[in-house]
């Protein structure tokens, strides 16, 4: 297996466009959570303001599809790890179109997000499913930015140390599933 | 004759949620330390190495193992000789709460799950059911229920006709298009027969059976190890990044049927299947 890639967020784009599908790679620096209800509420604001410039600093980020629990053992986290990825298909071809430049999940995207990350440059990575306590220890701090009343939704910021990933879909559109599926 | 009283449900679940919660089933454990020997693909092997990594951690610092810490399925098996005195869930959903809150677990419950999706805040309420057998004594199978396995779940009414072989291909189609989103290596419980209510009971009772107790009737058993083959033939593997463990195990459930009917149902379960029966 290839090095592991050490990559710092928030993640450029010529940084992006050399990753391949299934490069292991640790992120550090901020990532922002959100998830289906978050996601919901985030594009009817794009709506009721009649423009896609993204809100909450969003722009050039990162988003992390999450859950947390709540804070434990002396963390921000007892434990947080990604959601399945598919749900968020709705939103994240126009959120990359507006300027969020990864997404970090588990699962396989659609076609649509898969077109989305070669036209507009942009990686969605993939965290390993169930390893939601070994991952807290890799968050530093979290601040919630909006949506407080959503509870574990949320909108998030937080700051993650060599937090592991792997590539699941580069800007080709190569999709790490389906390599592994026809090995 | 031994009485079972809404204190003692709710006594046994209040001190279950965090086990299963913060405590891989050691049947699960073992299951994955044994795929992890086995498996020749690096990066799957380094999956299974976390995920033994992460259960270790959270054993160790009394946080959740998944961030998903579920639904909660409550199921009360009542033999001959007890007696179930009223409503012995009535407490349930309180214990169920008060775990929720103390333990720092995730609530993740909405009011409705179309009309109000507002969270209700304490993980209430939990999923509950009364189950009356002929086994002597009583006990509470206790499942924390992960959403995103769930969701790769089906039930089909195949025809009779279909058979054996029908069951085959909706299982594997079901794995080829939804194990990467369960969370593999998945414990996947197959309910056959009842009818269309039932059928997803059989699927998730399945799930309870502990990974090296195969079916008692051989038929099932046979059955169970040649799904299982067949999943892992699949090649997906752990972290759905390829590798020789898809799963971890099959569980078969079957009961009667009408003439006309072959109900199936695919209950995913995740690399943390947490759930656990509980002596009263």
């Amino acid at each position: 297996m290839s090095e592991t890639i050490k990559l710092t967020l928030p993640l450029e784009k010529e940084e992006l466009a050399k990753l391949r599908a299934g490069d292991a790679c640790t992120l550090t620096g901020p990532l922002y959570t959100l998830r289906d209800a978050g996601h919901i509420r985030l594009l009817a604001e794009l709506d009721a303001q009649g423009s896609d410039e993204l809100p909450y600093g969003l722009s050039g980020q990162a988003i992390f599809y999450a859950g947390p629990t709540p804070a434990a053992a002396g963390r921000p986290f007892g434990a947080i790890g990604p959601t399945t990825a598919s749900r968020m298909d709705f939103a994240a071809p126009r959120l990359h179109r507006a300027g969020v430049v990864a997404t970090i999940g588990k699962g396989t995207r659609s076609d649509a997000v898969k077109q989305a990350c070669v036209q507009t440059g942009s990686v969605y990575f993939v965290a390993v499913g169930g390893a939601a306590a070994y991952l807290a220890k890799c968050v530093e701090s979290s601040t919630t930015v909006a949506y407080d009343d959503l509870g574990t939704e949320a909108l998030r910021r937080i700051e993650v140390v060599d937090f592991p990933v792997f590539v699941g879909v580069d800007t080709t559109g190569a999709d790490v599933y389906e390599q592994a599926a026809g090995a | 004759m031994k009485t079972i009283t809404r204190e003692q449900v709710a006594a046994v679940l209040r001190d279950a949620i965090p086990q299963l919660a913060f405590d891989l089933p050691q049947d699960i454990e073992q299951a994955l330390r044994d795929a992890a020997q086995r498996e020749e693909s690096p990066r799957a092997a380094e999956v299974l190495n976390l995920l033994l990594e992460n259960a270790r951690m959270a054993h160790e610092d009394r946080v959740a193992i998944c961030q998903d810490t579920g639904s909660v399925w409550v199921c009360l098996e009542a033999g001959p000789d007890v007696l179930v005195a009223g409503d012995a869930l009535a407490d349930v959903d309180a214990a169920v709460g008060a775990a929720y809150t103390e333990g720092n677990l995730r609530k993740s419950i909405v009011r409705d799950a179309l009309f109000d999706r507002a969270n209700t805040g304490d993980n209430t309420p939990a999923f509950t059911e009364v189950h009356l057998v002929e086994r002597p004594g009583a006990r509470l199978h206790v499942m924390l229920k992960g959403g995103g396995s769930d969701n790769a779940s089906r039930v089909t009414m195949l025809v009779p006709g279909a058979g054996k072989q029908g069951i085959v291909d909706e299982l594997l189609a079901c794995v080829r298009l939804k194990a990467a989103n369960a969370c593999p290596p998945l414990v996947i419980g197959v309910g056959i027969g009842g009818t269309f209510d039932k059928v997803a009971g059989l699927a998730k009772q399945a799930l309870m059976r502990p990974i090296g107790q195969p079916n008692p009737d051989a038929r099932a058993a046979a059955l169970e190890e040649e799904l299982l083959a067949l999943v892992n033939a699949t090649g997906i593997g752990a972290g759905a990044l390829g590798g020789a463990t898809t799963a971890l195990a099959v569980r078969v459930q079957t009961a009667p049927c009408h003439i006309a009917a072959l109900p199936l149902a695919i209950n995913m379960g995740c690399s943390a299947m947490r759930r656990g029966t509980y002596e009263l």
